[in-house]
């Protein structure tokens, strides 16, 4: 660690002293964990925005996952830290924020592109102060395998009941195991079955900032009834699902061993590069035909400045070409499975990837319900959540014994501020 | 008369500064930063010593301490299974490594200890993938002797889970008290079995009444070796089954809910002082269980010099 610091000091202080030789030419530096990104960033994004600004050289410097919010944090400390800033998602970067790490971006150009939800992840909690430009989103749903669905002779469910008649015919079928989920993971079953479907119980934001203000409960029927629906899961998974990991549902189903995969599109390109069947995307199924729908659109990565940045003018205009179409067209095509959350009107060529996004424009958006403000104390919702998911679907507890626990759990820490 | 000249032997304490220097600086600092450390809090974003309020909370509070009990339940069981199977069966195989009939021991003592230095990332997978539903062989071993409906996702099952990460440990670790009971037992003279035998005492006998008591303060440090061991364990767990201990905290111990309290977890943040009073609760269980051991046990074992 302590030789880790000392290059990135290093390397800072160079880079530094090489803007300085170079005068003319200003470079910003972005810090992220997206190293997967590296070839999108040098070859595509920053290559198009030196098209309109050649005088601003912008250098991409990722960090590994894992050690990128310590490693940010020592740098931030130390003042040693890029210019910009890739946020994590709600208290991450607010606690960055509140620190005086991350600067107010009120009124930047670009920032009038985003809807409420989408920039509900990087502002303060009183709504006041946004200090992230945001990037992507990942949306949930459920992809299925076209083959499967022929073969057996199902249509892509609407309804709760249809979807059950389908995982009924899949099921007496005998060729697909119904549903690709285990439930050894944990998160698995709380990110792919409850906060994927539990939107369309709780009418997504209406549903989540009732929570928070505290003018409904987490043992009300909205939020219990995914529950219910989650135990009669139970029927359709694998055998053995209890044991079964989170890549032993992807391959499940990449193998063509089952027919339905709950998921998040965050999975798009691996699908893409392992399944030889052809796939198709249907969003989580409502009550009755034609009723309102809502899908998690959970916001997940954005782009801040650091508050000490030299360069603030200049890191200002890259931040507001961040929000620009340009960004989101590249963005979002570079990486299928991650949506700008820009109100642009982006074409995406991965036919999957357009099956998920165009439930934008029938569907509301929320968030997942727990990521705001909930998860802040012990214990945190979002992994009572996992854990009342799991027992929901292995039958331990019945929905209205988990509402109980979540909501004691939350109520041990959190009081509405009204 | 002359005075008595007092030398003070200074090469002493200067060859002993090295050690305590480095053993200062990376045990009992750290030690103590961390207890006092589990003093403090942060109120209204400034540190501020609360006295023992992490501790209050830590046990009156049925959120902190529910998990607490449940963690410290789920270790002694831990515990108890490697007590039971891990050095029973290592002192049986090292009684039977030392008898002079069996062949090979040189393979079965090597075969027997290798897992003992894999990186328990690899027992762990492997495992896992060995008791796999969907593509272990564990299911196919079954079936082959016609038992298959005994198969269970017995990691994914509440009321396994546990049992089976112990095995697992056990497993792996079992090479361990196997070569210290064997390196006692090598050392018995021949002199006292040869006069054991000469009184009539043979076979299995001869294994309880004379090498048996030989071995008891081996068989004692192993204990405590497992204890510390076991009460500190954290890896194979994680490896397994994730820092939450999954299924439904089952499998979660103390060294996983620390992991999680100090560093956090996913959306949770980590807490430092929460974790430090954690850290500070495990280290005193040690430390009660390795005094409780020295004091009430050690010291009343005979030992025999020959």
């Amino acid at each position: 660690m302590k030789n880790f610091l000392f290059t990135t000091v290093a390397a800072t202080t160079l880079l530094s002293i090489s803007a300085v030789a170079a005068a003319e030419k200003v470079t910003i530096t972005i810090e992220s964990w997206r190293t997967d990104d590296l070839s999108i960033w040098r070859d595509q994004l920053i290559p198009e925005f030196n098209k309109i600004h050649p005088d601003i050289e912008v250098k991409f410097n990722p960090t590994a996952p894992t050690e990128y919010n310590a490693a940010l944090n020592a740098k931030l400390d130390s003042g040693t830290a890029g210019d910009m800033i890739t946020c994590r998602p709600f208290d991450n970067a607010l606690a960055q924020y509140d620190a005086g790490h991350l600067a107010s971006l009120n009124g930047l150009d670009g920032l009038e592109n985003f809807g409420p939800v989408a920039k509900s992840a990087w502002t303060t909690d009183d709504g006041n102060d946004i200090f992230c430009v945001p990037m992507a989103s990942v949306i949930h749903g459920f992809i299925y395998n076209k083959d499967a669905f022929a073969e057996v002779g199902v249509s892509v469910p609407e309804t709760r009941a249809e979807f059950f008649a389908v995982l009924d015919k899949i099921k007496a079928d005998g060729n697909y195991i119904p549903l690709a989920m285990g439930t050894n993971d944990q998160w698995e079953a709380a990110t792919m079955g409850y906060y994927n479907i539990a939107p369309n119980y709780h009418k997504g934001e209406e549903g989540r900032l009732a929570i928070i203000a505290g003018t409904a409960k987490l043992t009300d029927a909205e939020w219990t009834a995914p529950f219910a629906e989650l135990a009669k899961w139970k029927d359709y998974l694998g055998d053995g699902f209890e044991a079964q990991t989170y890549p032993d549902s992807q391959n499940l189903f990449t193998l063509g061993r089952a027919a339905i995969y709950p998921a998040g599109s965050w999975e798009i390109a691996g699908f893409d590069a392992n399944a030889d069947f052809a796939m198709g995307a249907f969003r989580p199924p409502v009550a009755n035909k034609g009723d309102e729908c809502y899908i998690s659109d959970h916001t997940d990565i954005a782009l801040g400045m650091n508050a000490n940045t030299a360069n603030p003018v200049e890191t200002k205009i890259f931040l507001s070409w961040v929000g620009s179409a340009e960004f989101a067209a590249i963005y979002a095509n570079a990486s299928p499975g991650f949506f700008s959350l820009s109100d642009h009107n982006v074409k995406l060529d991965n036919a999957l990837a357009s099956d998920f996004v165009s439930w934008r424009a029938e569907c509301n958006s929320t968030i997942r319900a727990s990521a705001q403000i909930l998860t802040r104390g012990t214990p945190n919702l979002d992994t009572e959540i996992w854990g009342a998911s799991v027992a929901a679907i292995k039958g331990l507890s019945t929905p209205a014994e988990l509402g109980a626990k979540l909501q004691k759990g939350l109520d041990n820490w959190y009081t509405p501020a009204n | 008369m002359t005075p008595k000249i007092k030398t003070i032997r200074w090469h002493i304490p200067l060859l002993l500064l090295p050690a305590v220097i480095i053993y200062s600086a990376i045990m009992i600092f750290p030690l103590l930063a961390t207890l006092n450390l589990s003093f403090f809090n942060v109120e209204e974003g400034k540190q501020v010593f609360v006295g023992i309020a992490n501790y209050i909370v830590l046990f009156g509070n049925e959120i902190y301490s529910e998990k607490f009990w449940n963690a410290l339940g789920n270790n002694a069981y831990f515990f108890m299974i490697h007590m039971l199977v891990q050095n029973p069966l290592g002192i049986i195989l090292a009684a039977m490594l030392s008898s002079k009939k069996l062949r090979f021991t040189a393979f079965y003592r090597t075969a027997i200890f290798i897992p003992a230095i894999l990186s328990f990332v690899i027992v762990g997978f492997v495992w896992k993938l060995i008791l796999s539903p969907l593509w272990g062989i564990a299911p196919d071993l079954l079936d082959m002797i016609g038992l298959k409906s005994l198969f269970l996702p017995w990691l994914g099952k509440e009321a396994y889970a546990l049992t089976t990460i112990s095995l697992i440990s056990v497993w792996q670790y079992i090479g361990i008290p196997m070569m210290l009971i064997y390196a006692a037992l090598l050392s018995i003279p021949e002199e006292v079995v040869e006069a054991a035998e000469c009184d009539g005492i043979t076979g299995s006998s001869l294994f309880w009444k004379i090498k048996l008591p030989l071995i008891l303060p081996s068989i004692g440090i192993i204990s405590i070796l497992t204890f510390v061991g076991n009460f500190n364990a954290f890896d194979l767990i994680y490896a397994t089954q994730g820092a939450l201990g999954g299924p439904g905290f089952t499998t979660d111990i103390l060294g996983t809910l620390l992991y999680r309290t100090f560093f956090g977890f996913q959306l949770q943040l980590g807490d430092l002082y929460a974790g430090s009073t954690l850290a500070t609760v495990m280290f005193f269980i040690i430390l009660a269980g390795v005094c409780g051991y020295l004091f009430g046990v050690q010291n009343r074992l005979r030992r025999y010099q020959f």
